[in-house]
């Protein structure tokens, strides 16, 4: 495709999809924030017994563990963004890459195991 | 003959990304330090997340846990980790809401910029104390 003498280069799109997502996590990050915040108030005191029954219930865990699914997916774009802006030799920015997603995936299944602990 | 135009690429100014070794002459304006803080917190949450995580395992997994983790943040180190981390968390997300508003091009103009930029910084140092003073038993 071309306008004028000048052609067109696309790219793959996954920036706007990116960019969309990056919201949408910091959307969903905010609620649970407010959330938990919001339990602790309810609570009124902070001992053991008031912290782990905020998360005792199946349907917080799952909201939590929606949560850190988003966190991970968050994370790994702004770290991603970071990467790609500062770290300009190709393999270490693609172990950077890789280290990131592998690691943000370990935190994700270790949350999900802390959380039925409780 | 007809007089000769400068080219119009010659008289533009180059517009270049600053060296590292020029970024002490450079004055970054109020939304530029909300922006560059953000990006630095964004980065220390991801650095500091086993802690945190490990942290969140010892207040869960059983009552002489929690105790572990309520004497492991009697330390000073501790308390000042403690207290960097929440300030990442506070000003990311402070900062972070600012940006889904500008998103929705909500005060976008300069004035309106540099104003929340401002009111991120003073609730995010605001919100910081109050945790200061839960980290510090004051609370």
């Amino acid at each position: 495709m071309a306008i004028g003498s000048r052609r067109v280069f696309v790219g793959a799109h996954y920036g706007l999809r990116d960019w969309l997502v990056q919201r949408v996590t910091a959307l969903v990050l905010i609620a649970f924030v407010l959330l938990v915040a919001g339990g602790l108030a309810l609570a009124r005191r902070l001992d053991y017994e008031a912290w782990a029954g905020i998360f005792a219930p199946v349907p917080m865990k799952l909201v939590t563990v929606l949560a850190v699914i988003a966190l991970c997916y968050h994370a790994w774009i702004g770290v991603r963004d970071i990467w790609m802006d500062y770290i300009k030799p190709a393999g270490l920015r693609l172990a950077l890459h890789v280290g990131t997603i592998v690691w943000l995936l370990y935190c994700l299944v270790w949350c999900i195991q802390i959380l039925w602990s409780v | 003959m007809t007089k000769p135009h400068p080219s119009p690429r010659a008289s533009r100014s180059q517009i270049r990304n600053i060296r590292v070794d020029q970024l002490r002459n450079y004055r970054l304006p109020l939304p530029g330090v909300v922006s560059i803080l953000h990006r630095i917190s964004g980065l220390l949450l991801f650095l500091f997340l086993p802690l945190l995580l490990w942290l969140f395992d010892l207040s869960l997994s059983s009552e002489s846990s929690f105790d572990r983790l309520v004497q492991l943040c009697q330390g000073w180190l501790s308390r000042l980790v403690l207290l960097g981390l929440g300030w990442a968390l506070l000003h990311h997300l402070c900062a972070g809401v600012r940006f889904l508003l500008l998103d929705l091009h909500l005060g976008v103009d300069r004035i309106a910029a540099l104003r929340s930029s401002v009111a991120v910084l003073a609730v995010s140092v605001s919100l910081t104390f109050v945790f200061a003073l839960f980290v510090f038993g004051v609370l």
